[in-house]
């Protein structure tokens, strides 16, 4: 049956539209569940030691590394200004307001996102969540649920860590290596970042983004086609959907807030 | 990992580091503290206000004590400065505000001048003795003008 | 745990005969689906008996588990109706799908047990999650039922750890803990040796004769299916026909014929193909 170019665009609109619908509908059903009983804590602490503490090592890790590297550049740069010594403000600043949030939220969505994808479609591929529904249990609830809100509180938490991590390692790049007062790196660092303008926001671009995260991965993994390269293109489908609507919403808080 | 007090525990563990990162960004970074509203309340009125936002701080001798919570023009048509201030303080009623620049390029804030009466300033009066924003753009073309009359 | 004795078999035997008139505990009338483009069925009619054992047989791909998801409300069909007990299932929103559900335990074919909780929170689930009894009255039930099952040791034990013969019948403990009405059954034999397939043969016929709990089952295994069915649906081209075992064995039917006389020139040694 051969399509004009209009009728597949009508035929593609209609479909994403539909598959928006989808999506909205099962934000929905997540929420729901959310502000409903059973609260599933126990489930939740568990999917909290997957995203959270499984994630630590590399969040730190990368945290330490990408801070001393912006502590390098940043003094190689500041330096030709003779303005080493906001070096702890430049750091500090890099991190807090970009960064932390954006890099951590990558890390995670590659780590925890995908693992999380992989988990929910392959439990539809072996009948689990349809096992569920035979003993009157709503997947959403029982699976979806736990796993989406334990990104969303996890992320701000990794994000903190991140930075943290990273402010200690331009520090030791600055201080130890480099010569800059430690005073000086640390004064500059608090003058230089205020709750308001940066602290903030930095947390909600964290907790937006593991929201966001969250979604993406659960989604993909129950609307997965129950078959083996089902669950391997929800893995990979979600650390690319979920890495680049980061760093699009990045963009859009950062223009919305003025962050 | 299978549900267990350890594993509690680890999770109760990172959930408190977590939150402690958070709060040192916070409190120690960010110098959030907890101000809550019912300072001492005062305004000030000044012929030009330059950059001065909501939320600059207020200082006395160069220690914050309060923040600008509003700026509005009076019937005037002055700029009015609601200024949101520490309730311990006893503020002579001729104490002066100026609008300071931190540094030569930065933000600008409130200073207070404590004068030397007796009595003190109290909640939602005003005060006297304003010194508005100095301008760079004035300065300088008051300096043009200087020079060029000779 | 013992087989049906030489008596009752031959009870169950008699009363095959007398089965058309024994009420129909699931119905399908008039079902339309399709996968895909593909036609699965065009205007299935077939029905099931209460308290009777029901095996569904028919060649790969020729919907029989599809029917199984149908009746269960896993698949909603283009069209028609699907009664069981009582409810069209057709008709039910997810919310009341789980109501009806409570009545219904369903046996997967490679178990659907969560692979992250051991066989103790997984056979303990439904009783945790509806129930209000305590933990030590759960534990008591959770071994009562696996003991049943003959797996009395594998409480902490993760699925992975069972063979596929005691995940099916840890599967079953778990679906008829809440004891349901109905059970459904995906290919239980398919994949077993010939010991695991009379062990879950014999199960399948206590739960009947025990406990009076109609039975839907799907097999290819056509030995078991000959010796425990009350009633035989054979579908092909998406239609059914049914009959007692004895009916079908002398059936005329062209189709029936073709899946029956594979079996007896080639008999399965209880393995499936």
């Amino acid at each position: 049956m051969k399509l004009t170019a209009l009728e597949t665009l009508g035929f593609r609109t209609v479909n994403l539209v539909a598959h928006l619908g989808r999506m909205a509908a099962f934000i929905g059903a997540i929420a729901m569940q959310t502000v409903r009983p059973p609260w599933r804590v126990r489930r939740f602490v568990g999917e909290v030691f997957d995203v959270g503490v499984l994630s630590l090592a590399i969040v730190c890790l990368s945290g330490a590394t990408v801070g001393a590297v912006l502590g390098l550049q940043g003094y190689t740069t500041l330096a030709r200004f003779g303005a080493e010594n906001s070096l702890g403000a430049v750091v500090g600043l890099s991190l807090v307001r970009e960064l932390g949030p954006v890099l951590t939220a990558l890390l995670v969505t590659g780590r925890a996102g995908s693992a999380m994808a992989a988990e929910i479609a392959s439990m539809v591929t072996t009948e689990q969540l349809d096992g569920l529904r035979m003993m009157s249990i709503d997947p959403v609830d029982f699976v979806v649920k736990p796993k989406a809100l334990a990104m969303l509180v996890s992320m701000p938490m990794l994000n903190a860590l991140f930075i943290c991590f990273a402010l200690f390692g331009g520090y030791l790049v600055g201080v130890e290596l480099l010569g800059v007062d430690g005073g000086t790196y640390v004064t500059s660092m608090e003058n230089a970042i205020t709750w308001e303008d940066d602290v903030a926001g930095t947390l909600l671009k964290s907790v937006i983004f593991g929201g966001l995260v969250g979604f993406i991965a659960t989604y993909r993994g129950y609307t997965a086609t129950p078959t083996s390269a089902g669950v391997s293109a929800a893995t990979t489908g979600t650390v690319v959907v979920g890495s680049v609507t980061v760093l699009l919403f990045d963009y859009i808080i950062t223009a919305l807030w003025g962050v | 990992m299978q549900p267990s007090a350890t594993r509690d525990l680890i999770v109760g563990l990172f959930v408190a580091i977590g939150l402690a990162a958070i709060a040192y960004l916070s409190i120690q970074v960010g110098g959030l503290s907890y101000k809550g509203p019912g300072g001492l309340r005062l305004y000030a009125v000044f012929d030009e206000i330059g950059g001065l936002k909501t939320r600059a701080p207020v200082a006395i001798a160069g220690v914050t004590v309060g923040q600008v919570i509003a700026i509005d023009l009076d019937d005037a048509l002055r700029a009015r400065v609601t200024l949101d201030i520490d309730p311990r303080l006893h503020l002579p009623s001729d104490t002066s505000a100026g609008i300071r620049t931190s540094g030569l390029l930065g933000d600008q804030f409130i200073a207070l001048e404590p004068g030397a009466e007796e009595t003190t300033l109290a909640g939602g009066e005003e005060i006297a003795m304003t010194e508005s924003a100095l301008s760079i753009e004035r300065l300088i073309g008051k300096f043009v003008q200087n020079s060029g009359v000779k | 745990m013992s087989a049906p004795s030489a008596a009752n078999l031959a009870a169950r035997t008699e009363s095959k005969s007398s089965r058309v008139s024994s009420e129909l505990r699931i119905l399908l009338e008039d079902v339309h689906l399709s996968f895909g483009g593909r036609p699965v069925y065009s205007g299935l009619n077939c029905g099931f008996p209460r308290g009777k054992i029901s095996v569904l047989m028919g060649g790969s791909g020729s919907g029989k588990s599809t029917l199984l998801r149908l009746v269960a409300g896993l698949v909603r069909p283009d069209k028609g109706r699907i009664l069981v007990a009582d409810e069209d299932v057709t008709a039910l929103s997810e919310r009341e799908l789980y109501r009806v559900r409570e009545r219904i335990g369903m046996l997967f074919q490679h178990g659907a047990l969560l692979d992250a909780m051991t066989i103790f929170d997984n056979v303990a689930l439904p009783l945790r999650e509806h129930t209000e009894l305590s933990e030590r009255d759960i534990a008591a039930e959770v071994s009562r039922r696996l003991a049943a099952v003959g797996l009395p040791d594998t409480e902490l034990l993760m699925p992975r750890q069972l063979s596929g013969g005691m995940l099916r019948r840890a599967a079953l403990a778990r679906a008829i803990i809440s004891d349901p009405e109905i059970v459904l059954c995906d290919e239980p034999f398919s994949g077993l040796d010939p010991v695991n397939v009379r062990r879950i043969e014999k199960l399948l016929v206590e739960l009947n004769v025990r406990l009076g709990i109609t039975l839907l089952v799907t097999s290819h295994h056509i030995p078991s299916s000959l010796r425990m069915a009350d009633q035989i649906t054979f579908l092909v081209n998406g239609e059914a026909v049914t009959g007692t075992p004895a009916e079908l064995q002398k059936s005329t039917d062209k189709r029936v014929r073709e899946f029956l006389d594979a079996e007896r020139d080639d008999p399965s040694p209880g393995v499936d193909a």
